[in-house]
């Protein structure tokens, strides 16, 4: 009993290569498509410039950010591109997890820190993220992912800076994960 | 042929339905491959769960493939596709704050929504947090303008800024990752935990 269960434990997610192939096909999709790559912080941008726009529009006007937004995008900012595609990984992630049994509501964490302490780290961590997508023009997905696949400098050093920092930052926040 | 969007083979409201299906799959894949877990993504930073780097290379690569062998075939037109601008110093300031995000917050952007569609609540925080990221840059805009448009080298590949041609370059890179993906294997041999 306890030799099965482990076996069906080790083999609950996709194979991690025939995952990366299947992911690739998408991205081809959507260059195919739409002559672009895949992305996630551009809907959360769309996303705060509706939100600006709505609540104070004299902000909005005065911003450099939602009007350089305005100008390179055009239209309603929520009739866009990555809004659609964010909605959608909603509902593929979804319906990913209650095929597997993944749905659940809970606070993933290493079990040597509170769920307090996770979820402090986890709203952290995404201030900078927030933050460093904009500087960086996109996120894992806009920028390093996407950006590779067309072979764009800026996307192989951005992937770098993302990942050559989270490794050398690994050491001091190990605490929080082994 | 390809981009169908650009080359008006489909209708803007047909390519935002295709933006929502390209999505699901995106979804689907990112939570099938484990990406949904963010004690599975840290692991690549302490070498117990590689999935990251296979999954990301492999999925860079494909596409990267796919992209000129359908240039190749005259199926997609790769000067209409998007090609990402360097702006140097800001695509590494912005890269070393996102690693940073990353390690202490365990998610990035799209795996973030993913932990949230299966009900992980440190994920739907980690999107609080990036939308006051985001607002935050928002707000300073102007403090940190010339930063974000600083170095601004245009579109370059990668493969010309090396003087070398796509193919050559694509398999040298598949090479170095073929490469990684060993020590990987390794690496999980060697720091082994459960899965989660």
């Amino acid at each position: 009993m306890q030799e099965s269960k482990s076996a069906i434990k080790k083999t609950k997610y996709l194979n991690p290569y025939l995952g990366g192939v299947l992911l690739g096909l998408v991205l081809l999709a959507a260059n195919f498509i739409a002559g672009r790559g895949l992305g996630a912080s551009g809907a959360i941008k769309s996303t705060v410039v509706t939100i600006v726009t709505a609540v104070n529009s004299q902000v909005a006007e005065s911003s450099g950010f939602v009007s350089e937004y305005l100008d390179t995008h055009g239209g309603s900012p929520m009739k866009n591109w990555l809004v659609f595609e964010m909605l959608g990984v909603l509902v593929g992630g979804f319906l990913s997890g209650a095929l597997a049994g993944r749905l659940k509501w809970k606070v993933e964490h290493y079990p040597g820190i509170t769920s307090r302490k996770r979820l402090f780290m986890a709203l952290s961590g995404g201030i900078l993220f927030g933050f460093g997508s904009q500087l960086g023009r996109g996120c894992t997905s806009g920028s390093a992912l996407s950006g590779m696949a067309v072979l764009s400098l800026g996307g192989f050093i951005t992937m770098m800076a993302i990942f050559g920092t989270a490794f050398a930052l690994a050491y001091f926040f190990r605490r929080n994960w082994i | 042929m390809g981009p169908l969007a650009i080359n008006e083979i489909i209708s803007e409201n047909t390519n935002f339905f295709l933006a929502f299906i390209i999505g699901i799959a995106f979804g689907f894949v990112l939570e099938a491959s484990g990406f949904s877990s963010s004690r599975k993504l840290a692991g690549m930073f302490y070498g117990y769960d590689t999935v990251v780097l296979k999954v990301f290379f492999t999925g860079a690569i494909t596409a990267m493939l796919g992209m000129l062998f359908f240039s190749l075939f005259d199926w997609i037109d790769l000067d209409l596709v998007y090609v990402n601008p360097t702006y140097l110093t800001s695509a590494i300031t912005g890269g070393v704050i996102m690693g940073a995000g990353f390690i202490i917050g365990g998610y990035c952007p799209g795996t973030s929504f993913c932990g949230a569609s299966i009900g992980k609540i440190d994920a739907l925080i980690f999107i609080v947090g990036l939308f006051i990221g985001v607002s935050l840059f928002g707000a300073g805009f102007n403090w940190w303008n010339g930063m974000y448009m600083a170095k601004f080298l245009g579109s370059p590949k990668i493969s010309e800024f090396f003087g070398l041609t796509d193919g050559v370059f694509a398999l040298i890179l598949i090479l170095i990752a073929l490469g990684m993906f060993r020590v990987a294997e390794w690496a999980e041999k060697k720091f082994p935990r459960e899965e989660y």
